[in-house]
């Protein structure tokens, strides 16, 4: 604002005032604190985020591979209409819609908000104790949960689902291999469903108690306190954690790599990231294919991007980037 | 009489619904002490499991030198997510500069980013810097995929401070830097206490990035090893799950006392991420 006056003064003395030095230190102090602060953050990005995306980008476009690793040739887009020609492309397709949308449904959401219902509406320290046993799936080791599925769902005389199933009449056997969707869904599901138990659980707390008081004095049932009041209240985190675990389950297959490998038999529950990292990372078909496996990556890569500039939009980014009130200094 | 029977309800609904969870626990830690498991039912009790604390299983290397390596992962993690997530955060919580949009609206899209898909590219990339084999490459590696999120609770956090202190810390003669240090940092301790749980607890559950990008023996974490016990058998009943379970009560154990005395901070990480 003071610039034009500061110009005058400077004229007026011939020599640059020591009024101009300390407002030039003071704009690269200005410029140096952005850097200072954001610095370390966009070197991560650039070499881990910004480096990699065009290095699949340009993986994809090649024939790289262990048999190819001295000689890569360029070959187009040769990998991504191999993609859209292979046999199993359609099923894995089917495969990663049905996991995403299933697990989502039944427990990234569903489960969740079941959960986050029920512990609201009991004692306090009750619904704590089950809240925290929600959380023991996400924070145990992903290797001990597989085991802990593969033990459970384990053939005669080992497996507790056949223990406990058996005196009910159910045949025995190895539930992972008769059941692979079930069992994958089910134990993603577990992991996911404390997510949005935690966003729910808060966001059912923080809706005023004026409301349900005056809904119970009107006479409403708990049944109908939740249905119109609870959940239209809570619709904004519902659509926020759809949104976020609609992205995170179409890249996971961590538990997926750990509990069938996409098997059994062909392809049965490969996902479409899992296969990525088939393709480029694991020995299974002996030769590693980084070129085809780097393609498959890029496909998830553009989805992500759209998906996330359309959720940007339906969370109005605006509204939640408000300018900082201080200048930088 | 009527009401009573209602309010059981949601307690025999929540543990149905958990009773998974609870046998599974259950079976864990029963089985690290029985010689052999039939379902839930044990059929004898032993301490040999446990045997691995104090001799290296055959062809495996010393489990304590694996809890070093997961300790010095999860470590440097904890501490590499949390100075550049609250420097960044402080940043796009509370610098106005060009880019400030962009810079937030980066963040917000490579938190919904299939980071995991990139994980060819950081082979070549950890290749290049020669970190491949490292558990400080992993570390950066996990740091830079979760900033993100850190940064995006950070910022939350950092909203939340009064604009009047910081002003007033201004006008006192701090520089920004001061301010966010000797100021702002010391107030938003519940934030940096929940983000360095959510590290803590990530970290020494990370699986798939040293499995990939650390394949040597002796940087191998727990994770992996237990990974090799559990496939090294191929067939699940030629798995000794007496050690499998074992190993696995004694990884988790850390994580569990961890989570329990903290567990009131960590609640808070959902509080200030989704307010944004």
């Amino acid at each position: 604002m003071n610039r034009h006056n500061l110009g005058g003064e400077g004229r007026a003395v011939a020599l640059p005032s020591p009024v101009v030095r300390e407002r030039a230190l003071v704009r690269l102090r200005d410029l140096a604190s952005p850097v200072f602060f954001l610095g370390p953050a966009g070197l991560a990005v650039v070499v881990f985020f910004l480096v990699p995306v065009l290095l699949t980008l340009w993986i994809g476009l090649t024939d790289m591979s262990v048999a190819t690793i001295s000689n890569i040739q360029f070959v187009g887009a040769e990998n991504y209409v191999r993609m859209l020609t292979a046999r199993y492309t359609p099923r894995i397709l089917q495969n990663t819609f049905f996991y995403v949308f299933t697990t989502l449904g039944l427990f990234n959401v569903g489960m969740g908000l079941a959960i986050a219902l029920l512990t609201t509406h009991i004692e306090e320290r009750a619904g704590t104790l089950f809240r925290t046993l929600w959380l023991l799936p996400r924070i145990t080791p992903s290797v001990i949960y597989a085991l802990l599925w593969t033990w459970a769902t384990a053939d005669a005389p080992f497996g507790i689902f056949n223990q406990l199933l058996s005196p009910l009449g159910v045949t025995s056997q190895n539930w992972l291999s008769t059941q692979p969707w079930a069992i994958v869904i089910a134990a993603n599901g577990f992991v996911g469903a404390s997510f949005s138990m935690i966003i729910f659980t808060s966001a059912i707390k923080a809706i005023p108690q004026d409301y349900i008081v005056a809904a119970k004095v009107d006479g409403a049932s708990t049944w109908q306190i939740i249905c119109r009041i609870t959940v239209p209240m809570i619709r904004w985190p519902i659509m926020f954690v759809t949104a976020y675990q609609t992205l995170s389950l179409l890249t996971s297959f961590e538990y997926i790599l750990l509990l069938t490998d996409g098997g059994p038999g062909f392809y049965r529950t490969e996902v479409w990231a899992l296969h990525a990292f088939h393709r480029a990372l694991s020995n299974y078909f002996g030769n590693v294919q980084f070129g085809y496996g780097a393609a498959l990556a890029a496909v998830l890569v553009v989805i992500g991007i759209i998906a996330s500039v359309a959720y940007l939009r339906i969370f109005r980014f605006g509204q939640m980037v408000a300018e900082p009130k201080i200048e930088v200094r | 009489m009527v009401s009573k029977s209602k309010a059981a309800i949601p307690y025999v609904v929540l543990l149905l619904i958990s009773s998974p969870l609870l046998l599974f626990y259950g079976w864990l830690f029963m089985s690290s002490f029985a010689t052999r498991t039939l379902g839930l039912r044990p059929l004898g009790f032993t301490l040999e499991n446990w045997r691995f604390l104090v001799e290296p299983l055959p062809r495996r290397p010393d489990v304590w030198i694996m809890t070093t390596n997961t300790m010095i992962l999860t470590l440097s993690f904890t501490v590499l997510l949390l100075f550049i997530a609250s420097a960044a955060g402080y940043a796009l919580s509370r610098l106005r500069f060009t880019g400030r949009r962009f810079f937030l609206m980066m963040t917000l899209v490579l938190h919904a980013f299939p980071s995991v898909t990139l994980l060819i590219a950081i082979f070549y990339v950890l290749r290049a810097l020669r970190l491949y084999d490292s558990l400080l490459g992993v570390a950066l590696v996990k740091t830079a995929l979760d900033l993100p999120l850190g940064i995006w609770i950070m910022k939350g956090f950092f909203d939340n401070v009064s604009w009047d202190i910081e002003m007033a810390s201004l006008i006192d003669g701090c520089s920004r830097f001061q301010s966010w240090y000797k100021v702002i940092l010391p107030l938003i301790k519940p934030g940096i206490a929940a983000l360095a749980i959510f590290a803590f607890l990530s970290g020494w559950n990370e699986f798939l990035l040293p499995y990939i990008f650390v394949p040597s023996f002796k940087n191998q974490t727990l994770s992996v090893f237990l990974r090799g016990l559990v496939s090294g058998g191929g067939e699940f009943r030629f798995v000794d799950y007496g050690i499998v379970t074992a190993v696995g009560v004694f990884y988790i154990i850390p994580v569990m006392l961890f989570f329990i005395f903290t567990q009131r901070y960590l609640l808070t990480i959902y509080a200030g991420g989704v307010k944004g």
